[in-house]
């Protein structure tokens, strides 16, 4: 019985190590094909790591290209991400904290969006950010997913645990209703503005059909969109590309390293949803 | 400033933005969809005519759209089944092996879902490499021929759904480990004292109490399915000869490309009752086992 067991867990060990190997395998792949030089990246049979490593493609992603502009804007709509965290948090609160008229109407609208796929406001959307003139700008790029419903949703379901009292005596002691917000409610609520800032930081970084369609300007492409273009120009340089794909990767892996509990956190909550 | 008017300041400029994006596009759509816009119409609102029902009745005509629609429902068929027991697998295995070795196994599993589509489908495009990718490369080991993985129109679509699978098993297995942890111990514990070994008690105690998260899952995957688009814009754009062009792709094309945009509404206002469909459809057959 006891041996068994023993080689029970074993093999699940393995079986998960091997798996675990398979599925990290491209991004090493990705990584490893980043420094090696043009000719060795499409040398066949391919080699696993780099026989002469070099910056060279990092380099000229910077120098010849305009991955460093495509940094920073994708860096400014991550940034602008934020500000929808804000709102949504305050939309929460006052969803979990007020009594007013219409509250319960614009909840289910709130919900009610959960239900409406992205891929179907594509044109809608366009025509909207057009009609503000707002295409290929930055704003615009980060505009139609700035706030989500699913978003408020969890804001106002954890608010909805912040004492009544706390709330009573911030404003006994003369506090504005934003600064109760700001100095006692957002303190309050780290763990999930943890969560959502997490999630908005990967989904704004990662994001790809809205900066596609809104950015047509060289000037406003995210990384996303230069990368997905580079493909298309540049017939046959792997280690470019492959180096422009790292750049986009490793901040993301990075921060799930040290974000890890929040991202699975809030891919669990999704599961509420 | 009065309490009375302080919510509505707090809600306001989210509600604002939901309701631009969120709800407005629909009616855009739904109000698009019957007129004849293309690029001139968006310079001047003069050069849009309204031809009611006419993009829907092209629509049904069109054989391009219905192969759309059929490459959707391959995908989903495909896609769905396979994340869904993968992920559910691996998830029952990451649970039972506990230790710190299995621990620090799982975030292997967990990063593909956070890594951007462009840049994976792009790592997957060299792996597919007809000339000198890897995969035909280990092939080659073993003496098999060169693969067309990505030009090949009847592979190019597993190829292409393969990248899809790898990367949406990650999100499923999270939400799957979490409804695990949820599962208590001692129910585990009076399997294991009645003598059920660890298949009898994944099959009749795990299993069912994971029939939410299953059904969950199911279905937001295949939501997400039906509007798959990312994966075979990248890796092949639709082709090989549009045997990669989900409904999506073809909305994309008509709408962007070649800038049909009363067309492309129509279609999408189809696709968006589609997956309503599919939705309401199954929760309907959840009812009956609603009450566990």
């Amino acid at each position: 019985m006891r041996r068994t067991d023993r080689r029970l867990r074993w093999t699940i060990a393995l079986v998960l190590a091997a798996g675990a190997v398979i599925t990290a395998f491209p991004l090493f792949w990705m990584l490893s094909g980043s420094f090696k030089p043009q000719r060795e990246a499409i040398d066949f049979p391919p080699t696993l790591l780099p026989q002469d490593p070099t910056f060279d493609s990092y380099t000229q992603l910077f120098t010849d290209l305009q991955f460093g502009r495509y940094l920073v804007n994708t860096v400014i709509v991550v940034l602008i991400g934020g500000v929808g965290v804000l709102l949504m948090a305050m939309a929460g609160y006052a969803f979990a904290k007020f009594e007013f008229r219409g509250k319960r109407w614009l909840f289910f609208l709130v919900l009610a969006t959960l239900m409406i796929p992205v891929q179907v406001t594509m044109i809608p959307t366009f025509l909207v950010i057009n009609g503000l003139e707002l295409t290929n700008t930055l704003v615009g790029v980060a505009l139609p997913t700035l706030v989500s419903g699913f978003g408020i949703f969890l804001f106002r379901q954890f608010m909805t645990t912040v004492p009544a009292e706390m709330l009573e005596a911030a404003r006994l002691d003369g506090a504005g209703e934003f600064r109760t917000f700001w100095s006692v409610v957002l303190p309050m609520s780290r763990p999930i503005l943890a969560v959502q800032a997490v999630l908005a930081f990967i989904a704004g970084w990662n994001s790809f059909l809205w900066p596609l369609i809104i950015a047509t300007d060289q000037n406003s492409y995210t990384l996303s969109v230069g990368l997905a273009l580079l493909n298309q120009q540049i017939s046959v340089d792997p280690s470019l590309q492959l180096a422009a794909a790292s750049l986009m990767v490793v901040p993301v892996l990075v921060v799930f390293v040290f974000c890890q509990r929040y991202i699975v956190q809030g891919f669990a909550l999704s599961g509420l949803k | 400033m009065g309490r009375g008017l302080t919510p509505y300041l707090f809600v306001t400029p989210a509600m604002l933005l939901l309701v631009t994006f969120g709800v407005l596009p629909i009616l855009v759509a739904a109000v698009v969809s019957l007129t004849d816009m293309d690029i001139s119409g968006l310079a001047n609102r003069d050069n849009v005519g309204f031809i009611g029902l006419d993009n829907y009745q092209r629509l049904f005509d069109d054989p391009d759209f219905r192969d759309a629609l059929l490459t959707t429902g391959f995908f989903v068929v495909l896609g769905v089944p396979s994340i869904v027991v993968l992920s559910l697998g691996v998830a029952l295995l990451l649970d039972r092996g506990d230790g710190r070795f299995v621990r620090a196994l799982r975030a292997f599993y967990f990063v593909p879902a956070v890594t951007g589509i462009v840049a994976i489908s792009l790592v997957w495009g060299y792996l597919y490499n007809t000339q000198f990718g890897l995969f035909n490369y280990l092939l080659s080991l073993v003496g098999v021929e060169p693969v067309q993985w990505l030009s090949d129109p009847a592979l190019a679509k597993f190829s292409v759904a393969l990248v899809a699978i790898w990367r949406g098993t990650g999100l499923n297995l999270i939400i799957f480990l979490a409804a695990l942890q949820g599962i208590p111990r001692v129910y585990l514990e009076a399997a294991a004292l009645d003598g059920a070994g660890a298949w009898r008690t994944i099959r009749s105690i795990t299993l069912p109490l994971l029939r939410f998260a299953i059904f969950f899952v199911t279905v937001t995957t295949m939501i997400a399915w039906l509007q798959f688009f990312d994966e075979p814009f990248v890796l092949t754009d639709g082709g090989p000869l549009g045997a990669t062009t989900s409904a999506s792709i073809f909305l994309y094309q008509e709408g962007f490309r070649n800038n049909q945009f009363g067309y492309a509404s129509a279609g999408s206002l189809v696709l968006f009752v589609l997956i309503a469909v599919v939705t309401v459809v199954q929760l309907r057959l959840r009812r009956p086992d609603a009450q566990d």
